[in-house]
């Protein structure tokens, strides 16, 4: 186990591995999953690699599994998820899978295609049934208007006036989708110019539509008409529509006859088609046990022959090079893993790891666990931290619940965060075995531990502030007491005012005094308090952010960087804003409430503003006490000192901002004049002096002039650098403490909220008289508990967390901590697994 | 017989829980005349003289404190139901 407060040590190794054992060595680094491969041969593409046909084959299973899982999730057959993991199959194992795949596939296709082609049948069938059924009610609504045939009803007075002439009508019949039957009409209309004789009826029940499997309505329709010519033209405007014609036998009994034969063909087909549905049924179940697992092994081929692919092959072909990065303290876990892959393969000969020295940026890697993972999260989406720079994640797991605990401050509502993160813990493994796609939920359910801390810290802050839902909890008896004015009443609004003899003895044991909650004047105190309180966070958090970056310059031995940076910005930040935090723990330690006129002094008429103090003291202007107050100093001296602490301060930039880029420029002159020194000498000392001075003096020469320009270049670009990190830490100083100033508002807006819901809503219930109070109670309770949970717990909560976090990575981190590392990416099935099963549901 | 769905029952659930701890501590509070809930008593104005005053703050207490423990009661009953809900709705999923 590594520790927490840097990455790990990180190596890059060479890793020689046997053809015949390469497969099982990698297979065994990818379930141990702490070693990152790179790319050896970056210029051939994809299609050239070593294993590309296995990866195609792999590539080919997967499909075939991915059109099974189709169909039964197609059939709602429940797929038997162990949650086992199976090792990677022998690379032999890969060619009986290939062949149960292949099996599978070919058997399920043609099953599916026998069961369209028969759902075909069996729609034309059922249309032709529909067909004989309604005509028939066509045909026997004209029987039984007239013994005649049917022309006679159909043509009417003409027809009997065509004379001898035997008018003798055809007809057609078919099945159309619903919604083309006006369109369908209208062309028939048009074309024939109204000589033929739409009948349609509904199909009342849905149609399955064998290749989409979706459910179409349909009518029925026959035309009459005159003559083949009309014939043709109706058939025609039919095929553009798509209608199905069925054969219809024109007399009555030949109808009845066949719609028998069509019922019995019908019966038929139902029972094949049932039995096919069954042996696909049977199909899938078979395959429904085993899908999971097979998806794993063929996942796990495929990235093994992945990584394979990055390795670099030996001239002999005897032997696969790797290079990899691997942490320092897992290397014997890591040869263990290999010998295990060797033994398992059957392999002779041991593979080989290879310390190498590389002047590249290893990755960084932290070892997390379940608890520290989440804060680490945090820290990582600012910036991953460069390689071996302090790991401000450690810290936060303290600073981070507790800041956001000084904005959330309340016991209820950290009681109900607390209980929400303590049941995720509890039910951890249940809740992660779930798996849910919810993003919420898993942001949620990551940040567990988070939320539990959080949820704590802030029972905590508000049992300080005494906050119940906006409401105090008197334990210890209040230290005030109300007594009767000057004119011998009770005040209307009750204000409470420490220097009368309200006030007791003693103060309230633990936190806020209850009784401030009913008083006037609760604000106005409580923000005297609370400003005060945050701005000593900020700083110290601040301060503890720039003591952060003394380790890393003490770890990466930058002893320049120590003198230049780390001690005039410690300087700069104490004499400025650490002295103002004392300034404020001064008064509270002089000053008290007092109407005495003897101590007018000491009274908080005399108390000088903290900030108005600092103002002017960095204004160098003089302050001007209130008229019965002597000075407006706290203590004697109190300008000399301040002036003395702002010169310092002021003193500290320039110093900041120069003597780093001055003492480089410097030190690369006297390099410059040592190493020029150093050739001449060589070169005075060689026997044949002149020639080669001579060269060199010229070549020295040529080279100097695009040399001096690029270091003039460096060195320009030095001091811009060096200006915007001074300007950066100087402004931001004053910036940043302003910024912790959130800290209050947002407590404040907070207690506000809380309190404006309590009166709202839930003393609406409460104000009710009689005993219908209880119903009215019953009621608001749940709307003030819903809108409780929705707006204090969720909204608020996500606020102060979002807050928090900007106090951690803009004012903390920006003391000591650079992030530009990238990642340790681990070649791991487990990554690869998780990965693999997130993205087809996305 | 299945009447709320699983998350509604669920809902019902936790929030009856809630209601009950917090309205019978508020009972407590209010029976024992908390000064911190002086501000939600029916039936106070501020013409009252103080004697009137304070009989009806007294009578506020009880009242309030009575209140509580009604509306505390009513949601051991929507607990009762929520619960029976959320069973039948985990065991007919269980079936299936």
């Amino acid at each position: 186990m590594g520790s927490l407060f840097r990455s790990e040590e990180m190596n890059l190794c060479q890793l020689f591995l046997q053809s015949e054992a390469a497969y099982a060595c990698v297979s065994e680094l990818g379930e141990l999953g702490l070693v990152q491969f790179r790319d050896l041969n970056p210029d051939v593409n994809a299609f050239q690699r070593k294993f590309v046909n296995e990866v195609r084959r792999c590539d080919e299973m997967e499909r075939k599994l991915r059109y099974l899982e189709k169909e039964i999730k197609k059939d709602g057959i429940p797929m038997l998820d162990t949650g086992e993991n199976p090792e990677a199959p022998q690379p032999r194992e890969m060619i009986d899978l290939e062949a149960t795949f292949e099996k599978l596939e070919n058997e399920l296709r043609e099953v599916n295609q026998n069961a369209e082609a028969l759902k075909r049948n069996f729609l034309e069938l059922t249309e032709l049934k529909q067909i004989l059924r309604k005509t028939q009610v066509f045909f026997d609504e004209m029987a039984d208007s007239a013994r005649e045939e049917e022309q006679v009803t159909l043509l009417g007075e003409e027809g009997l006036r065509a004379g001898g002439q035997a008018l003798k009508l055809g007809f057609v019949a078919g099945v159309i989708l619903r919604e083309r039957i006006p369109a369908f009409e209208r062309m028939l209309w048009r074309a024939c110019r109204g000589n033929v004789f739409l009948r349609q009826a509904e199909i009342e029940t849905p149609l399955e539509d064998p290749s989409t499997g979706d459910q179409v309505f349909k009518s029925v329709f026959i035309i009459f008409f005159q003559g083949d010519q009309l014939k043709t033209r109706v058939k025609k405007i039919c095929e553009g529509f798509r209608a199905t014609l069925y054969p219809c036998p024109e007399a009555p009994a030949d109808r009845r006859e066949m719609a028998m034969g069509v019922m019995t063909r019908i019966e038929d087909l139902n029972t094949v088609l049932g039995q096919t549905q069954d042996h696909r049924h049977r199909v899938l179940v078979a395959a429904a046990k085993n899908i999971k697992n097979w998806f794993v092994k063929v996942r796990k081929i495929k990235a093994i022959y992945h990584t394979l692919n990055l390795f670099n092959l030996d001239v002999t072909q005897k032997c696969l090079i790797a290079e990899c990065w691997v942490p320092v303290l897992d290397i014997e876990n890591i040869q263990l893993a290999l010998r295990r892959g060797t033994e398992r393969s059957g392999s002779s000969v041991p593979p080989i790891l290879n310390r190498m020295e590389t002047c590249e940026d290893p990755p960084t890697y932290n070892h997390t666990n379940k608890f520290t993972s989440a804060f680490q999260a945090l820290i990582d989406s600012y910036g991953i931290a460069s390689y071996r720079e302090m790991n401000p994640a450690p810290y936060t797991i303290i600073t981070f619940p507790f800041l956001f605990a000084v904005m959330f401050g309340d016991l209820g509502h950290g009681t109900i965060m607390a209980l929400f993160g303590l049941w995720m813990i509890l039910k951890e493994k249940p809740l992660a075995a779930k798996k849910s796609d919810s993003e919420i939920w898993n942001i949620f359910f990551g940040g567990r531990y988070i939320i539990f801390l959080m949820g704590l810290f802030s029972m905590y802050t508000g049992a300080i502030y005494n906050d119940i839902f906006s409401k105090s909890f008197n334990i210890f008896g209040s230290a005030w007491s109300v007594n009767l004015n000057s004119t011998g009443e009770l005040d209307k609004e009750l204000t409470l005012n420490p220097s009368k003899s309200d006030y007791g003895p003693s103060p309230y044991p633990f936190g806020l005094d209850p009784v401030w909650q009913l008083a006037e004047n609760k604000i106005i105190f409580q923000n005297a308090y609370k400003m005060k309180i945050s701005i000593i966070f900020g700083v110290f958090h601040m301060l503890f952010g720039v003591v952060m970056s003394l380790f890393n310059h003490m770890y990466f031995k930058n002893k320049l960087s120590i003198i230049c940076e780390f001690i005039p910005q410690l300087i700069f930040l104490c004499f400025l804003f650490l002295y103002m935090v004392l300034l404020m723990f001064l008064k509270w330690m002089i000053y008290f409430a007092t109407d005495d006129e003897r101590l007018v002094e000491y009274s908080p008429h005399c108390a000088p503003s903290i900030l108005i103090t600092f103002i002017n003291m960095v204004l160098q202007k003089p302050s001007h006490p209130p008229e019965p107050c002597q000075t407006a100093n706290m203590y004697d001296g109190q300008t000399a000192i301040q002036d003395l602490l702002v010169y310092i301060a002021i003193l500290c930039i320039p110093w900041m901002l120069l003597a780093k880029p001055i003492y480089i420029i410097h030190y690369q002159k006297k390099m410059n004049y040592s190493a020029s020194h150093q050739q001449m000498q060589t070169a005075t000392e060689n026997g044949d002096a002149e020639q080669p001075m001579h060269n060199n003096t010229m070549h020295g020469g040529g080279g100097g002039g695009p040399g001096a320009g690029h270091q003039e270049e460096e060195t320009s670009e030095m001091f811009i650098h060096q200006g915007i990190h001074t300007i950066e830490y100087v402004l931001g100083s004053v910036s940043h403490t302003a910024s912790y100033l959130r800290l209050w508002a947002l407590s404040l807006a907070h207690a506000q909220l809380s309190e404006v819901l309590w009166t709202m809503v839930l003393s609406k219930g409460l104000i009710v008289q009689g005993f219908q109070g209880g119903i009215a109670l019953y009621i608001t309770f749940a709307i003030w508990a819903s809108l409780t949970l929705a707006i204090l717990v969720l909204m608020e909560g996500l606020s102060a967390f979002l807050h928090t976090l900007r106090l951690h990575w803009v004012e903390f981190q920006s003391k000591f901590y650079s992030g530009v590392g990238h990642a340790f990416q681990p070649f791991s099935f487990e990554i690869i697994l998780d990965s693999a099963s997130q993205a087809p549901e996305e | 017989m299945a009447i709320c769905g699983p998350k509604l029952s669920l809902c019902g659930v936790i929030l009856s829980v809630w209601g009950i701890i917090q309205l019978s501590f508020m009972g407590i509070f209010y029976y024992f005349h908390s000064v911190a809930l002086a501000e939600d008593l029916p039936g106070l104005n501020k013409e009252m003289s103080p004697e009137e005053f304070y009989l009806e703050v007294d009578k506020g207490y009880m009242q309030n404190a009575y209140n509580c423990w009604i509306a505390a009661c009513l949601y051991i009953i929507t607990l009762a139901f929520s619960g029976h809900q959320f069973w039948v709705n985990s065991r007919s999923s269980l079936r299936v």
